[in-house]
């Protein structure tokens, strides 16, 4: 949960996640502490993911690493699909883009790296909010087709952890549409997604629904960044 | 995800720190990866070596890991090129094909003292014109001269010719293809013992280092036929071979005059294609041949060679222990603003381009008590910039030509914060392929070439395509006082090494 978040948290906020008494979870984390996989910042008091646990691998990843790690198999995603990538983790409640290569038709782009991304209305998004247990975002409306109901956000994200993917189709910008899969770390758990976005057009077959082609590509290219990462699955 | 009847290349890239083994589709898109570190031997200080025969091992273990990724079979493999880090020099012996002793590697300073003295031999000037290399420690002819020197009897069993010498490229076909012994002229325009207009190595040369021509391996264009496999890749022809540095200006498809790119590995390297003109330049760049197809002359370049960038980042990483991976140096870097008045210059082996000081070591000047790790990480990005900006003014006084825009490859390019340092010292666009392993992608585009997979040079460009850009944002009046900063910086480090008394 530390490692899935924002990176640091307070006791309340561990209890109330892990549905756990106060005093529960203060005593696993006196625990974890003392061998290292939890730390407490002096001042705030908030909890984070200790030293010792960057050394054992667990769901944590530098986002420069997954970068480094993925930036072999973004490029011919880009390449075969002939759309722009991105890759997303969670930062603060919203989509922290970390790697961005250009739709490859040379056209004038600018890199987003480092731009924030709303979670339930973006493809990237709604695969890291299908396997978190953190608490859903606020559900700001972009579109008509935002998904704003918290009900119907639920089933959505079901379906992505049914399936494997998620979509988004004019969710954030009409008359755009993306595919996006979960990079799956050490352990198998979801560091991290990786999609393409375009032209719902191009994304979008005639029955406005996303070219299985394009799923596939992406997928393919999920698996192998995971792989690289040492998922087993 | 692939068909039985799809046709690849594969690239097999010898580096300094790792040899990895790739199968490229006919877009030039990586289709599966597999990678093995080497050791590293370090003996003494400056000495540095690698133990050839476990590279061998490597490349055999690689070539059927990287089919299986791909679910491909051999007869789907149409050629299969090599890239290698260049003046690493082998020694073995032609019967049995043990190496004589361990490789000594291109950042191996022990000939210092030789080339010192090389350098006032009777000759001295002919062999560096003739080669269009200064003598220096970095080039693989005085290696050999000192493996002659150093391993009793070598001398006397290489004029027997019971002894061949290669560079990696050599090593990796000889083992191959069972005994053929071969370099490419991009290889061999590295040892200072090529004659860089004939394109074959020169009596005089040689006889200036004493080295006897029955242990070197006949000179082949990059482009051209380098035998047929009979070990790992099996009946697959070997159809490239260039040094990396080459392998990656090729690989970015920079065939024309004026087109250049700076690959960032282990050290960095800087080529710009000068076409079929060697270009000589007199403040410290090589002139050095960038590939050659085979029926058509030669293409050269002029190159600014810096050791060290992405092994400062290593050192950081294993020596001082300060980040857990290499591209935790961003992460870290970006917890500070800036420098806070910190500049590493990473003299490890004496400073390349423009410099070529060979007695210079590092410094780490501006230390405070304010000083923290997040500045030495900015520190370690900056020195990485600097460096470069340094070889492309070189470039620009020397090619009369001014670089409009960086491309750049190699694995410190998936640093977003570096690439933006580099425009923004440079102050012109830094441009990223569609393909950062590039070194591979060259070997694959030779061997494919020669082999009729793609119909030519033009057909490659198509491939061509930007995958990201960094444009300049930094404001000129900071970029002047920091690279005043750098240029002191620089200074400091020269004269460390004091000549023996
Ligand atoms: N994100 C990063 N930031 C900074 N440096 C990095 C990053 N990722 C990798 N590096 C550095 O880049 C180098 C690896 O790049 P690359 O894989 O292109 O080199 P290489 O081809 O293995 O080198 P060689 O061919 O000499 O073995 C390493 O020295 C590493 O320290
Ligand atoms: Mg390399």
């Amino acid at each position: 949960m530390l490692a899935g978040g924002p990176g640091h948290l307070g006791l309340a906020e561990i209890a109330r996640s892990l549905d756990l008494a106060k005093g529960t979870v203060h005593g696993i984390l006196r625990t974890l502490q003392g061998v290292g996989f939890v730390e407490q910042d002096r001042s705030s008091g908030h909890y984070q993911l200790g030293a010792a646990l960057l050394h054992l691998g667990t769901s944590y990843l530098d986002i420069n690493e997954l970068r480094s790690r993925s930036i072999n198999w973004a490029d011919p995603l880009a390449a075969r699909s002939g759309e722009a990538v991105r890759i997303g983790t969670v930062l603060e409640g919203k989509v922290l883009v970390v790697h961005h290569v250009f739709r490859p038709d040379d056209t004038f782009q600018t890199l987003d790296i480092g731009t924030l991304l709303p979670l339930h209305a973006t493809a990237l998004g709604k695969v890291l909010l299908a396997y978190r247990t953190a608490p859903l975002p606020d559900l700001e409306r972009f579109t008509h087709r935002t998904v704003t109901a918290p009900a119907r956000l639920a089933t959505d994200l079901a379906g992505v952890r049914e399936a494997g993917w998620a979509a988004d189709i004019e969710e954030l910008t009409v008359g755009q549409a993306a595919v996006a899969a979960p990079i799956r770390g050490y352990g198998g758990l979801v560091v991290g997604a990786i999609g393409v976005s375009g032209l719902v057009e191009r994304i979008c077959d005639s029955h406005y629904r996303p070219h299985p082609r394009l799923v596939g590509y992406v997928r393919d290219a999920a698996r192998a960044v995971s792989r690289d990462l040492g998922a087993t699955r | 995800m692939t068909s039985p009847t799809e046709r690849f290349v594969v690239a097999i890239d010898q580096g300094t720190t790792s040899t990895r083994c790739i199968v490229f589709d006919r877009r030039g898109q990586l289709v599966s990866l597999a990678q093995q570190e080497h050791k590293q031997y370090f003996p003494r200080p400056g000495w540095v070596e690698h133990d050839a025969a476990e590279i061998w091992r490597n490349v055999e273990r690689l070539a059927p890991l990287a089919l299986r990724r791909a679910g491909i079979t051999l007869d789907q493999v149409a050629a299969v090129g090599i890239a290698n880090q260049r003046e690493t020099t082998v020694v073995w012996d032609r019967r049995t094909g043990v190496p004589v002793s361990r490789a000594l590697v291109w950042q191996d300073t022990r000939t210092d003292a030789l080339v010192t003295a090389l350098r006032d031999a009777p000759g001295a000037a002919a062999v560096q014109e003739r080669s269009a290399l200064p003598l220096a420690t970095y080039f693989s002819g005085p290696r050999l001269r000192w493996m002659l020197d150093h391993t009793p009897g070598l001398q006397e069993r290489a004029e027997r010719g019971e002894i061949l010498f290669g560079t990696m490229e050599t090593w990796l076909i000889w083992n191959l293809t069972g005994g053929k012994h071969y370099t490419d002229v991009t290889n061999a325009s590295r040892t200072n013992l090529l004659d860089v207009h004939t394109l074959d190595w020169s009596p005089e040369s040689l006889a200036f280092f004493g080295i006897p021509r029955a242990m070197l391996p006949e000179v082949k264009p990059s482009v051209g036929s380098f035998g047929t496999a009979v070990a790992a890749f099996a009946g697959v022809r070997i159809g490239g071979a260039l040094g990396d540095q080459q392998a990656a200006l090729f690989g970015q498809t920079c065939f024309t005059p004026g087109e250049a790119k700076c690959t960032y590995g282990t050290g960095s390297f800087l080529l710009l294609n000068t076409g079929t003109d060697l270009v000589r330049s007199d403040n410290g760049l090589l002139s050095t041949v960038a590939y050659q197809v085979e029926g058509s002359p030669a293409h050269y370049a002029l190159e600014g060679s810096i050791a060290i960038t992405g092994s400062l980042v290593q050192w950081f990483r294993d020596q001082l222990e300060l980040i857990a991976s290499a591209p935790e140096i961003e992460t870290l870097a970006r917890t500070v603003k800036d420098n806070g008045g910190c500049y590493i210059v990473p003299a490890f082996s004496g400073l390349y381009a423009p410099h070529w000081r060979s007695e210079a070591r590092g410094v780490i000047v501006g230390l405070t008590s304010y000083i923290t790790k997040g500045h030495l990480a900015r520190a370690v990005l900056e020195a990485t910039a600097w460096q470069t900006r340094e070889v492309v003014d070189a470039m620009n006084v020397n090619s009369g030509l001014t670089l409009k825009t960086l491309k750049v490859d190699g694995g410190m390019t998936a640093d977003n914060l570096l690439m933006q340092y580099v425009a923004d010292v440079l102050d012109v666009p830094v441009v990223r392929p569609l393909a950062s392993e590039t070194v591979s992608l060259g070997a694959a585009y030779a061997a494919g070439l020669a082999v009729g997979y793609w119909p030519d040079l033009e057909d490659l460009r198509h491939n061509w395509h930007r995958a990201g850009q960094w444009l300049p944002a930094m404001d000129p009046a900071l970029r002047t006082t920091e690279y005043a900063n750098w240029r002191r910086a620089v200074e400091r480090t020269f004269d460390w090494i004091q000549p023996a008394a």
